[in-house]
């Protein structure tokens, strides 16, 4: 594949032809870049009737923040979600790839995926890298066995918990779920209880911020609730804004008219006749 | 010194009232020295759509290059263009899959899509994308332009206020940046026509 001369669209997978000129590089004294990381807390709840998940929505890159409402709670199947922390793009593509590896197993089998499937392939893939892909992920969901919940590390080993935390901010969170969590929550217990654990996250993590977002799945039902609670809002906003007395300087022009998209429509006529 | 401040760069990316503009700085470097001041940054990729990249120069021409072929490819099978949306997924695989020995660049796409409505979004060296409503930056003096563009920006602003609002903050913020600058390179596009302009700023 390096030799061809011709770059062919790829057949899958990582592709490790740039890594000598990148080593070279380093060894020349240039830093390789940061990634986006996504300081995080997230968490995840077993209540009565299903798994409530909950995320912050601060994306950071370095000590900058880069996304200030991003979203941290990726979809894996219609009864499973998924929460993930640090490099952003490797949770972003590990979760993709396993939904759509259980979409493909749900047309397979013609049936609903379980949440044990989706913790199978996500600890093998992140077993393989030997922790390199570096996605820390809360996996929730309810399938025909119940309600679950689990934790996956970066190096692949997982934990089946009844509540659970991950993430920089994980520590101050897991403080509010160890006292106050109780079995057989209701859903609007629960919710608050979520929404209290990543809001102390928000608060005392800097590596977590912005809004809190909030999943709960239930059997036969979820309900992805966007942007929850903002407790983070822009303190002033200069009603006036900005305006530019000085214009600026244009030392040239260019001016390219996008021609009208041609629509071809279809006249019913008489067919032709030889 | 970082592979990222080897050349120098500054990209931004704003949302207007159903247009957007794009712009970059144009300097190219080596280091401390300024090897070339028309150095072209952003690039089109179709009549609505618009990437810039900022990074290693040498990465940012090879993945252009690559992104036109794909796209090709792509009018060729489907003969239409490909929507904004669809880009950035292809732009994110294409950088992810080279995880472990990425490409030195970070992209900034700027697009509109059905219904002309505007379309930006950045992405890390490895392909996490991060998609905004109001504005996007990247390059060596994106912590100024964080700041410039969280101050100065208004949601749905017209053509004209809007390329005056991402002209004001790209010089201010490259005017910060000893490794960025050398004039502005702006494209303003509305669902009628492409306006491309060379902004004059300080050459130092």
């Amino acid at each position: 594949m390096t030799q061809s001369s011709v770059d062919l669209p790829p057949k899958g997978g990582f592709s490790f032809d740039l890594c000598k000129r990148n080593d070279m590089l380093t060894q020349k004294g240039l830093k390789a870049p940061s990634f986006l990381k996504t300081g995080t807390t997230i968490v995840g709840l077993i209540f009565k009737d299903g798994v409530i998940l909950g995320a912050d929505t601060r994306a950071t890159e370095g000590p900058i923040v880069a996304d200030k409402n991003c979203e941290k709670i990726h979809y894996m199947a219609p009864n499973i979600y998924c929460c993930g922390a640090g490099t952003a793009a490797d949770t972003e593509a590990v979760t993709d790839m396993v939904s759509s590896q259980l979409r493909l197993h749900r047309y397979q089998t013609g049936r609903d995926s379980r949440v044990i499937t989706a913790l199978t392939l996500l600890k093998k893939h992140l077993f393989n890298y030997q922790g390199h892909v570096s996605a820390a992920l809360v996996l929730g969901g309810v399938d025909i066995t119940g309600p679950h919940l689990h934790t996956i590390y970066p190096h692949g080993s997982t934990d089946t918990l009844p509540f659970a935390t991950m993430g920089s901010g994980s520590l101050a969170a897991m403080s509010v779920f160890e006292a106050k969590y109780k079995e057989g929550l209701t859903r609007d217990e629960g919710i608050k209880l979520v929404a209290e654990a990543i809001c102390s996250g928000i608060f005392n993590d800097l590596g977590s911020g912005s809004n809190v977002d909030i999943c709960v799945i239930t059997k036969g039902h979820k309900e992805y609730l966007r942007n929850y609670m903002e407790p983070n809002p822009r303190t002033y906003v200069s009603s006036k804004g900005y305006s530019f007395t000085k214009k600026t300087e244009v030392l040239l022009t260019k001016i390219t008219p996008l021609s009208e998209r041609v629509e071809i429509v279809e006249v019913a006529g008489e067919a032709m006749e030889e | 010194m970082s592979i990222f401040e080897y050349n120098g760069s500054a990209v931004v990316a704003m949302v207007g009232k159903n247009c957007f503009a794009i712009a970059s700085d144009r300097r190219l470097g080596v280091q401390l020295q300024t090897i070339a001041t028309d150095f072209q940054r952003i690039s089109k990729i179709h009549d609505h759509l618009f990437i810039g990249l900022s990074g290693l120069a040498t990465d940012v021409q090879t993945l252009y290059q690559r992104l036109v072929f794909r796209h090709k490819l792509y009018q060729l099978r489907e003969e239409r263009d490909m929507k904004p949306e669809t880009f950035a997924s292809l732009v994110s695989a294409i950088l992810y899959e080279k995880r472990f020995g990425p490409f030195l660049c970070q992209p900034v796409i700027a697009g509109l899509g059905d219904d002309n409505k505007p379309f930006i979004c950045t992405m890390d060296s490895i392909g996490a994308k991060e998609l905004a409503k109001d504005f996007v930056v990247s390059g060596t003096a994106s912590e100024s332009l964080y700041g410039a563009c969280e101050a100065m920006y208004k949601p749905d602003m017209e053509a004209e206020e809007l390329f005056e609002t991402i002209s004001q903050a790209l010089l201010s913020s490259v005017d910060r940046d000893c490794l960025s600058g050398w004039g502005g390179h702006v494209y303003v596009v509305t669902p009628n026509e492409v306006k491309e302009r060379i902004l004059k700023g300080r050459m130092d």
